[in-house]
Formats: structure tokens, sequence, C-alpha cells
């Protein structure tokens, strides 16, 4: 019986398991092969380089200025991204009329695609004639060049981000936020705590696994999220707001070094695996689960 | 102590609570009793703030609390779910609300180790209230209100999650702690037995309406309203039609005895002290009503025996028959 069983259970896994190898562990397998490996052209055969790949990219200046956009880039738009998350959240969740509205609005950026959320706000961004140069316009104050000039450019793409990202966050903080019991405020107001209190003393703690969940999540977005670049300033100017991803891109399909870009995937692949890790040890045992 | 004055909520245009006055003095247990949807529930929930009158007044020791936030009322409330704090500890939920008002650290927790000691959670300070059982929860809940020293406890069917043995322990143990800290309590329960055994005064409400206020005993032998009659005592009092009124008499009052009304059998139910005897009697040419009556001991009767029944009429109570 058991064995039929086993059987069973490995036939029922079959589909989703040659897909996942197919798609997901080979792949993973075949970068990390090419990163230890290097060929002179596409037709020559590769050969085992050993860490040369990894020697080459701790050289490359281009590498570590993408790690440090990067990570001002995550450091620019979680945080901000999963407290208006709440904010908004806890004011849709309030008694306010048109409640499903307001709901909706702040969803919306998250149905449309980046692509198009990216062509938007290229216009909101365009010098002169843009949405932000005219509203400065109109009080008299000229606007930067908000994608072309390197200091203004990577700020530009976290603004949309946070734009893009809070509205799908806040959905899950609404879904978490109405399984809390409103006994559970009846009792904190008799007790005489106040709004702040409450939020701090029982909101924020209750809502901890989801923010755990979403702070994975925006994390992980933030390496993984790059259409935006494509559209507004393709990680220019000068690489200002190049990302890693964008620069695996390209170093993939623009500078057709396929052995580069998988050392650069692999050292991702370590970066979000750690970040995932970390957050996990650190908040799991202080986290209360229902 | 407590002055509730007309005290009206609406809602649809249907009146839920409905002129409700009554009082609670100090150091009183008083039931509010009713049936399931009576506006009982609704109406500790004004007195504790939650929801807002639509007319009437609250006055607590002489000032008027109708509209002050709940926290600002000094009423401490245990809740039928318990309402605890599942991420907080045992320590952390009884302690929450002295911190809120910012008791200092001493007075906290002296109050604290006393109000441990009443209730007797001593070895559960730490846990969360996921790891207690259902009546360590109720013991939290408890000791949350008492911790408050507020002047009035409000209790939202506080036993209807435990079960039966455990509810009588603690309708016993709650009485007892009620007694000796001379706290004042209203006590929500839709359980006639729950208001009887631990009320000092019933209000009995129906529909939104307040339809009789006393002492237990005194709503359990002077009904004022036919609503009252049956729904204390269980089972209910019995009703037989009499011209224009109706006569309420209490199945422990009935007794099987030669000289009576002739009635017929139509069930017996054991219940070991007693079997609850269910016969049909005729009232006048071409009426007939059912009577429960209560006799002691084991009873056989086959359906369809002939019996008499006896009652004394100082047992009888009247009551005008609306047509």
């Amino acid at each position: 019986m058991t064995k039929s069983f086993n059987l069973k259970a490995w036939l029922l896994l079959l589909p989703a398991l040659s897909l996942l190898v197919a798609f997901t562990h080979w792949p993973t397998l075949k970068t990390l092969w090419r990163s230890v490996t290097w060929a002179r052209s596409d037709v020559a055969p590769s050969q085992f380089v050993g860490l040369e790949n990894y020697q080459l990219l701790m050289d490359d200046p281009v590498f570590w200025q993408v790690i440090e956009n990067n990570f001002w880039y995550a450091v620019g738009t979680v945080p901000t991204s999963i407290a208006l998350a709440i904010a908004m959240a806890l004011w849709v969740n309030g008694k306010i009329r048109h409640k499903g509205l307001l709901r909706l609005a702040y969803f919306t950026p998250t149905i449309l695609p980046m692509i198009t959320v990216a062509n938007i706000w290229l216009f909101f961004y365009s010098p002169g004639i843009g949405l932000f140069d005219q509203i400065l316009g109109s009080i008299g104050i000229q606007g930067p060049n908000w994608l072309g000039d390197p200091d203004t450019a990577l700020p530009s793409l976290m603004a949309m981000t946070i734009w893009k990202e809070a509205g799908f966050f806040m959905i899950f903080y609404l879904a978490a936020l109405q399984t809390l019991s409103p006994e559970l405020y009846d009792a904190a107001r008799l007790e005489g705590a106040g709004p702040w209190r409450i939020f701090r003393r029982i909101t924020f703690p209750l809502l901890m696994p989801t923010t755990l969940f979403v702070l994975i999540n925006a994390l992980l977005n933030a390496f993984k999220l790059v259409d935006h670049l494509f559209i507004l300033t393709k990680g220019g100017p000068n690489n200002a707001s190049n990302l890693l991803l964008y620069y695996i891109y390209e170093t993939a399909f623009s500078f057709l070094d396929s052995y580069y870009a998988a050392t650069l995937t692999v050292i991702m692949l370590i970066a979000l695996a750690l970040i995932a890790l970390v957050q996990i040890l650190m908040f799991d045992r202080k986290i209360h689960y229902r | 102590m407590l002055k509730v004055n007309q005290l009206t909520r609406i809602y649809d245009e249907k009146a839920v609570v409905d002129r409700l006055s009554f009082e609670v003095g100090d150091g009183e247990f008083v039931a509010l009793l009713g049936p399931s949807g009576c506006g009982k529930s609704t109406s500790l929930k004004m007195i504790a703030g939650l929801e807002t009158p639509d007319a009437g007044s609250i006055e607590l020791n002489g000032k008027d609390i109708t509209l002050l936030a709940p926290g600002k009322r000094e009423l401490a409330m245990v809740f039928q779910s318990y309402a605890l704090f599942p991420h907080l500890s045992v320590k952390e939920n009884i302690l929450f609300g002295l911190k809120a008002r910012k008791v200092n650290k001493s007075d906290q927790q002296k109050r604290l180790n006393s109000v441990v000691d009443l209730v007797d959670l001593g070895e559960h300070l730490n846990k969360k209230p996921g790891q207690l059982s259902g009546g360590q929860c109720q013991r939290v809940a408890l000791a949350r209100a008492i911790v408050s020293e507020a002047d009035l406890c409000l209790m939202d069917e506080p036993l209807s999650n435990l079960d039966a043995k455990l509810r009588n322990e603690m309708r016993s143990e709650i009485r007892a702690l009620q007694q000796r800290l001379g706290m004042s309590v209203i006590y929500v329960t839709h359980d006639q037995v729950e208001a009887m055994s631990m009320a000092d005064k019933i209000v009995l409400m129906n529909d939104g309406k307040v339809e009789q206020v006393g002492v237990p005993n005194a709503l359990y032998n002077q009904p004022e309203t036919v609503f009252t009659a049956q729904f204390i005592g269980s089972p209910p009092m019995n009703l037989l039609p009499s011209n224009a009124h109706w006569i309420g008499v209490r199945p422990e009052h009935i007794e099987i005895r030669e000289g009576g009304t002739a009635a017929q059998v139509i069930s017996c139910d054991y219940h070991g002290a007693d079997t609850i005897v269910l016969a049909e009697v005729k009232r006048g040419d071409n009426e007939t009503a059912t009577v429960k009556l209560r006799h002691p001991g084991h009873a056989l009767f086959e359906a369809g025996q002939g019996i008499s029944i006896f009652w004394e009429s100082t047992n009888e109570h009247r009551f005008p028959r609306a047509s």
C-alpha cells in the first residue's frame, strides 16, 4: 500500500515538479556553473576559470555603483511604502463614506502594469511640459530635469515605486485589519488607551505577521522590479539610476557577456536569500501568530 | 450610583432599546436579563460608551456620562469573547489599563499581585492567552476588570463560552468575588439561572423595553406580565384560559391527587429528582390547554392515562387576557 501510495504522490507532484526543475532549479544550477566558466566567443568552447569572474566583479566600478544604488533604492522605497500602506489601510478600514471607491483608488496603481505606470510617470517627469514642472512653473519655480540629472534620477524612480507599491501592500494590511476583533478595540478604549497607544500596543503588533510578509516582498521587489528603468532612464544618466537586475540585463543582452551576467546573477541570488533569511530569523520569534 | 434614564437606541427606525430606565446601587449586582435580541447588550454598550444613545441619559455617581468617551467613564468591562490581547502575556493584559492610565510602577505591581491572588492566576502570568484554557482566559478578563478598581463593572454574558460545569463554578466564584470586593456590577445574560442565582436585582427586558424590575424572588413569585411569568422558571409557568383572564400556575404547584381537575397524560420526562408530566386539561366547553407539572420522584404514566390534578388557589396568578 505504501509503495503505490508513494507512486501516486510522486505522480501528483510530477507536473509542478517538472516545471519547477525545468524553469527554476536547472537554470539556477546552470547559472552557477556559467559564473565559473568563460569563453572567448559564442562558438568557442567554454572553460573553467574558477573565481576569475568574481575577481572581475570586485574590480568593476559599475557593479559597486549599482549595488549602492540598489541599497539606497531599497532603503528609500521599502519603509516609506510600508508606512504609507499601513496609514492608508487604517484610513480606508475606518468609518468613512465611499470606502469601496477609496480602496479601489488606492489599489489602482497596483492593477496597472509597470510599463504603463512608467509611461504615465514619464509624462509627469518630462522637463518643461511635464505635470510636475507645470505645477512648479505655475508658482514660479523652475523644476529640475527630473530624470536627466544624476542627483534626481534615482529619487524620481523611488517616488514612482512608492506610489506603485503602497497600494498593493495596503491590500494585505486591510485584509489583516479586518481579521482583528472589534471587541479588542472596545476593550482597549474602555481601559483608557488613546488612539496612538492602541496603534502602538495593539494594532501594530498584531499586524507584524503581515509586516514581515510585506517587508520580504518589498525588499525582493526592490531588486526584482526594473521594468520602469526601460522606459524612464535606462539606468542613466551615467549609471546614476542603474539597478542590479537592469545591469544584469544590460550585461547579458546589450554587452552579450552571458558569463559575467551569470556571475552578477549569482551575487543577486545570494543577496536575496540572505535578506529573506535574516528577516525571518530576526522577526519570527518576536511575532505573535494566531 | 448608576442611573439610567429613558435610554433609547434606534436602528433602522426601530427602537432596539426603548426608554430603558433602572438604577444600580453601591455594591449591587444587577442582571440585565432577556431573550436574544431584546436590547440588553446594546444597553450595556451604551453604558460603556461604545454606542451612542439616541435619547436618554446615563448618570454615574451624580455625573452625566451619556456622551463621555469610554476611557473617561472609569468603568471596567468583561466581554463575552474575553477580548484579551492575544500578543500580550497575562501580566501585560492585566496591566494594560493601568499603563494606559499612567499608574505608577509600584502601585501597578501591588494591584497586580493582589488581583492575581484573587483569581488564582499566579503560575500563568507570563503565558499568552492562547496557552490558557477557557476558564483561565475568563479569569484573566476578570482580573483585568478588577485591577482597574473601577466604580462599576460591566459584564456581557461572560460565562456563555464555558462548558456547563465550569459555568456553575465560575458563577459562584464571580458572585463571591463581587461580594467580597463590594463591586457594583451590571451583568448581561439570557440565562435566567445565572440571573436568579447571582443577582441582587433583575431587570428583565423584552423587545427593547423593561418588562419588570425586582429581586429574583419577586420576579418568580409575583410576575407582573405573562412574559415574565413564562420567561422565569423552567419549565415555564402554565397558562390556562379562564374567561377574560389567564390563570398561571407553576409546574411545581400542581399535584396529582384525587378530587382535582381531570386531565389526560400526553408524555412524561424523567429528570432524576422529579418527572415533568405533560397533560391536557379541558377548560370550559370546547377549550383545552396543556399543562406541565413537576411530580417528585419517578412517575410512570402511560400516554392517554387519566389523572386528576390539583393546585391551591393561593398559587394561582392572574393576568388579563389580551383578545
